[in-house]
């Protein structure tokens, strides 16, 4: 019975990745998210530009965090991973990180909110 | 007024539309629904048909019902239920009706048992406030207050709204939106949420507060040949079957009269 519903999100995430292409990327990597915003009837692509700091996978469900300081504030958003309105992600560079989630880095900024960078990854 | 459709709930998740919104749903799963047997204006005062889903071990079945699936010739259902029909959408009987019998876009009402929360107190049965967490109060913070006033009326109304059994009961949840139907798979996908767990039972009528939609087929989407009914069928009953999908699409077209009924 849960079958069926992994059949119909199988299908629902097929049709979606045929639209866009998701790169490999984890917490500690640096994104830039582009997403469509609607002002009035004009469309336009909106970057959000900052670090994953948490990855969900559930089948359709996947989502992931980013957090950013923004004119000195922090600002983090989740996004739908398949939502059509994520037109793309880009990953600027890779962080050498311990954990799943960075969630302590809420408490940090300046010098010790830094990732270090992923030397050896395979893909270069 | 047609017929519904008796389907077993498989559980939520979400679509997301072109436009980038998204929409959870629930899967619902029709599994040999037919008639099994009618009711009408002559015998019984009413007209409705009594429909039957999902397949029950024959050993399982009681031999009165048994003998009552054996007359419709049909195989042993593990749920019936009836639908008040108008006479002129009444549906044969061994007819099966498919997931396109509603068309997206389409409101309904879906009834279901809910699921059963046990003795529960007032602030989740009723979402009373409760009592304070300090200034005095012991042991009481989740109880409901007061029940009634003074020597008059000396006694707690009736139907006070007190701690008791929550859930389990039949609910019905109107106008709820197809989002898609899959004949083939037999799969009903909503908008929202239904009464009851994965796997129960659920009723899904055409919404009482809304217009039938247009396109919604009359007496009802039936499948067209057969194949899957049970061998002792005489071939007749495949013309019969024909028939009325013939005369399903006819009214269809014409389907004026079909709102008035």
């Amino acid at each position: 019975m849960a079958n069926i519903i992994e059949q119909l999100d199988a299908a629902e995430m097929e049709r979606l990745a045929e639209v866009k292409q998701v790169p490999e990327f984890g917490p500690g990597d640096t994104l830039r998210v582009a997403v469509r915003v609607k002002e009035g009837n004009r469309e336009r692509l909106q970057n959000f530009e900052g670090v994953c700091i948490a990855r969900k996978s559930a089948g359709i469900a996947s989502n992931f965090t980013m957090r950013k300081i923004s004119y000195g504030e922090g600002v983090e958003r989740v996004f739908p991973l398949y939502s059509p309105l994520v037109e793309e992600i880009e990953v600027k560079r890779r962080g050498r990180v311990r954990r799943a989630k960075l969630y302590y880095l809420r408490g940090r900024t300046g010098k010790s909110a830094r990732i270090a960078e992923k030397k050896d990854h395979k893909r270069g | 007024m047609r017929s519904g459709v008796i389907a077993q709930k498989i559980g939520m998740t979400r679509l997301f539309t072109e436009d980038g919104r998204h929409v959870p749903v629930t899967v619902l799963k029709l599994e040999n629904c037919q008639v099994v047997s009618q009711r009408t204006e002559d015998k019984d005062g009413y007209s409705a048909v009594q429909l039957g889903a999902g397949t029950a071990k024959v050993k399982n079945v009681t031999k009165a019902l048994r003998g009552h699936f054996a007359v419709a010739k049909v195989e042993p259902k593990r749920k019936l239920a009836e639908f008040r029909v108008a006479p002129d959408n009444l549906i044969e009987v061994g007819a099966e009706i498919t997931a396109d019998h509603f068309v997206s876009g389409q409101y309904v009402d879906v009834s279901g048992t809910s699921i059963g929360k046990g003795f529960a107190g007032a602030m989740k049965r009723h979402n009373f406030g409760g009592l304070r967490a300090s200034h005095g109060v012991s042991i009481s913070h989740r109880s409901h207050g007061s029940t009634g006033q003074c020597e008059f009326p000396g006694k707690v109304f009736k139907g006070k709204k007190m701690a008791g059994h929550m859930g389990a009961a039949r609910v019905t949840t109107q106008n709820l939106e197809i989002v898609r139907t899959d004949p083939d798979q037999g799969l009903i996908l909503i908008k929202g949420a239904v009464p009851g767990h994965k796997g129960g039972w659920v009723l899904i009528r055409d919404a009482v507060k809304k217009a039938i939609h247009p396109d919604a087929p009359l007496p009802a989407a039936l499948r067209a040949s057969n194949e899957d009914a049970p061998a002792e069928e005489a071939p007749a009953e495949d013309a019969v079957a024909e028939e009325v999908v013939a005369a399903a699409e006819a009214q269809a077209e014409a389907s004026d009269e079909g709102k008035d009924a």
